[in-house]
């Protein structure tokens, strides 16, 4: 017995509609490929051809106005399973909301046929021009004709990738011109040229389909038949979990703290200020500290400012803000600019370690003036800053800030190391 | 034993044991090392050309069966609105971060902010709800995380796994052999054979699940308004009904994704409410207020929509309530006691920054205990 695709004999379209055409033409070239009914998945969407799905008894998925092509895609993706057949029903309204889909799925090759209903008008809403409008034709909301011609969109999704790509007369028997698409692998499209009979005949009184797409120099013909690599989704089995022990750091030194202290690093984007504040707070984590750490840049991350507000506590951590840094470290003019504010309001008990080329800005809190920049260059003062902190604020041991910073990609920088082994007198 | 991490990678992971299998990431700022982790994480990763199409690839996924996430922001997110509004009318199991950073419009995409929530409660045509359940400190990137997706897929709907710029982006150290073990979702599939019905409901008033594509039985997927068929059917009193039944059984499923914290303490009058990043703040003003003899009461809210009663009647057994929000007008104020609150709910309010706990202990001392 014949597979019944449709349901329903009385289709919901009005007399006359193109649309009533395609539908009964994909039944007969479904049958033609011999496809079983529950392989098939429509997927519609917005517009009067998007109301077929009740009358399909393939599986059916009824989504957004011009989003059916994208829907389809993922629902392609998600089988994985190129003997399913995934057909797409959408209208030239659909078509222009959506077209960045069409190429989308052209361009990724998903397994999947679009067929286009393009009646050069919205139907749904009263008869609007879409982009697929051909020049000259004239509709409810547009008396005076389309100024310009419509989209190819045939040529549009040929050029993103697809295998398969048609235009085609919706008129008499389609049904092998259907079947020639959906039998395609990959991403196949047929475009489907047909009338609206309800508004674009009675705007364009006496037209006919074939003489208005003669005039309109729209080409019916199939515009690429080729082999491309169709869509595959990459499952990847057993890969490894985010949280591996190895991100785990040992307790091997001890710390003076008993109370939180926050610092915030302030120095020019590109000069390693973010990774001398992570080597910081894994060396205090080497010591059994909780920490955390901001980072906080432009958007554009290699110019201007690069801050780190980073915590360093021995007891957990809540609040992970810091208003009010009990040390400020600034390396840089770009640096201090950003943490003018918050070196304005340091009080007595706080301290600025500041480079020498910046001066001594005008603060309550005790200063340490070094040259940074002088001794290391700008890619490195953050860090020698920081074992200067440590050298007069023993918070942990300087072996701690040693042997993370051995442990990391910096060390490989031989001078800096011979550097820091010599200024602060503490062996590598 | 303490890792540096942040809540990205607890968020990921945690999605991934739990069962999810796809990310489906459009770039934005701040939500990038959820894309990234993704990448390296999920199973199945694609990168979308847009928010539009990502929503959509997640849709198809989940009606070929498949758990999908994705993470945004507010500019991706209201992109994604209306595609939002039809997996939820479809039903389709998917969680979607968002990750909160300072509007209106393209805002700052570098600062945090709290200013999503109103826009999340009226975010489907008709006021029907959707989960948005809150991260409020490391934990919970693990544990709500979890619960976001496993609540996905129990009730057949879209969650939001609401966060924030810093909750994601700020690195901490943790002690992850603290963390809950996570095992995976285990989604039932309709197996009678019986002539399925996509909307019929179970006693919990979840529709049974069957991919489409699947051999045996007919599946429909409708965005419009259905009857339980699947067949759009405009008003219908069977369409309309399905309609309300959707609402039903996020509502009436609401215990199964509450989650809050109440430190109540005895003696108090004041009840700190906060969520999201500004419950640290909250918790640490509450801890430095009780230090100076003051005793206040927290309320953190973790599943922040739809509103449970049980926060109003938490709150109505204290005098003051102070809450302390990241957004400007005081949103989740707002939800909670509409567009004039009661005199003795104050609020604490700033934009561009993490609100200090000091701030906090002021507005508590300013209306006394
Ligand atoms: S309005 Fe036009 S497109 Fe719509 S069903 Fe009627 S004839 Fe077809």
């Amino acid at each position: 017995m014949e597979t019944k695709f449709i349901n329903s004999q009385s289709l919901p379209f009005c007399k006359g509609c193109g649309h009533t055409t395609i539908s009964q033409n994909t039944e007969i070239a479904l049958r033609k490929l011999g496809l079983k009914l529950l392989d098939v998945i429509l997927v519609t969407d917005i517009g009067c051809h998007g109301i077929i799905d009740k009358a399909f008894d393939t599986h059916t998925v009824h989504g957004l106005h011009g989003r059916s092509v994208a829907l389809a895609s993922g629902v392609s993706a998600g089988l994985n399973n190129p003997e399913k057949k995934v057909i797409v029903f959408i209208g030239d309204g659909g078509a222009t909301i959506g077209m960045q889909h069409l190429l989308d799925a052209a361009h990724n090759g998903y397994n999947l046929c679009v067929v286009i209903h393009n009646n050069m008008l919205y139907g749904m809403t009263g008869g609007q021009p879409s982009e697929f409008t051909p020049k000259g034709f004239k509709t409810p909301t547009l008396t005076e004709g389309a100024e310009h011609p419509g989209y190819d969109i045939c040529a549009l999704v040929t050029a993103a990738g697809a295998s398969y790509v048609s235009r085609i007369s919706g008129i008499g028997d389609i049904s092998d011109k259907l079947a020639e698409a959906f039998s395609r692998k990959g991403f196949s499209l047929v475009e489907v040229m047909e009338v609206c009979p309800s508004y674009g005949v009675k705007s364009n009184p006496g037209m006919k389909l074939s003489k208005l797409i003669e005039e309109a120099g729209i080409e019916i013909k199939v515009y690429v038949d080729r082999e491309m690599k169709a869509y595959e989704t990459k499952i990847r089995e057993g890969l490894p979990g985010l949280l591996s022990p190895a991100l785990t750091i040992e307790t091997e030194f001890p710390h003076t703290l008993d109370k939180p202290v926050r610092l915030f690093l302030s120095g020019t984007a590109g000069e390693g200020v973010q990774s001398a504040a992570e080597l910081f707070i894994r060396a205090g984590m080497r010591c059994g500290l909780q920490v955390t750490k901001k980072g906080s840049y432009p958007v554009t991350v290699g110019v201007g400012f690069s801050a780190s507000p980073i915590i360093l506590s021995p007891e957990p951590i809540m609040y992970t803000g810091a208003p009010e840094p009990d040390v400020v470290i600034v390396t840089s003019e770009d640096g201090l600019k950003f943490a003018q504010k918050l070196i304005d309001n340091m009080q007595e008990d706080k301290l600025l370690i500041i480079d020498s080329t910046l001066g001594v800005p005008e603060t309550k809190a005790k200063v340490i003036v070094h040259h940074f920049r002088e001794s290391a260059g700008g890619r490195n003062a953050m860090i020698m800053a920081l074992f200067e902190y440590l050298k007069q604020y023993r918070i942990i041991p300087m072996e701690a800030l040693m042997k993370q910073f051995l442990s990391s990609k910096i060390s490989a920088n031989t001078k800096l190391k011979a550097l820091i082994e010599e200024t602060f007198e503490i062996e590598g | 034993m303490q890792a540096l991490i942040d809540g990205s990678r607890l968020i990921t992971e945690a999605l991934v044991r739990a069962g999810a299998e796809v990310f489906i990431g459009y770039p934005i700022t701040p939500a990038n090392n959820l894309y990234l982790f993704s990448g390296k994480r999920f199973k199945t990763f694609l990168a979308a050309p847009d928010e539009i199409t990502t929503l959509q690839w997640m849709s198809g996924f989940a009606t070929a069966g498949k758990f999908p996430v994705t993470a945004t922001s507010f500019p991706g997110f209201a992109l994604m609105l209306e595609s939002i509004n039809m997996a939820y009318m479809m039903e389709l199991p998917m969680v979607i971060i968002l990750v909160q950073r300072l509007g209106p419009a393209t805002g700052t995409a570098t600062c945090g902010a709290q200013g999503d929530i109103t826009l999340l409660h009226g975010m489907l045509s008709g006021g029907y709800s959707i989960p948005v359940i809150s991260t409020s400190e490391a934990t919970d990137c693990w544990e709500m995380a979890e619960d976001a997706l496993k609540t996905a897929v129990e009730l057949r709907t879209p969650v939001i796994l609401l966060t924030s710029k810093e909750e994601v982006m700020t690195q901490f150290s943790y002690d992850l052999s603290t963390l809950k073990e996570i095992t995976p979702v285990v989604r039932k599939h309709y197996t009678s054979d019986e002539t399925f019905i996509p909307y019929k409901r179970d006693n919990k008033g979840v529709p049974e699940f069957l991919s489409v594509g699947n051999t045996k039985h007919q599946v429909r997927y409708t965005a419009s308004t259905h009857n339980q068929k699947g067949i759009l059917e405009g008003i219908s009193p069977e369409a309309l009904a399905n309609t309300i039944s959707i609402q039903e059984k996020i509502e009436k499923n609401s215990d199964s994704y509450l989650h809050f914290e109440f430190q109540k303490e005895e003696g108090s009058n004041t009840l700190l409410v906060s969520y999201g990043i500004t419950a640290n703040a909250a918790r640490e003003a509450a801890v430095k207020l009780r230090e100076e003899g003051i005793p206040v009461s927290v309320l953190i809210p973790k599943t922040l929509l739809p509103i449970p009663d049980i926060y109003l009647n938490i709150m109505e057994e204290f005098n003051n309530i102070v809450i302390a929000e990241e957004n400007y007008p005081g949103l989740y104020k707002k939800l909670l006691f509409g567009v004039r609150a009661p005199e003795n709910v104050h609020s604490v309010n700033k934009i561009g920054r993490m609100i200090d706990p000091s701030e906090i202990i002021e507005e508590v001392k300013k209306h006394g205990n």
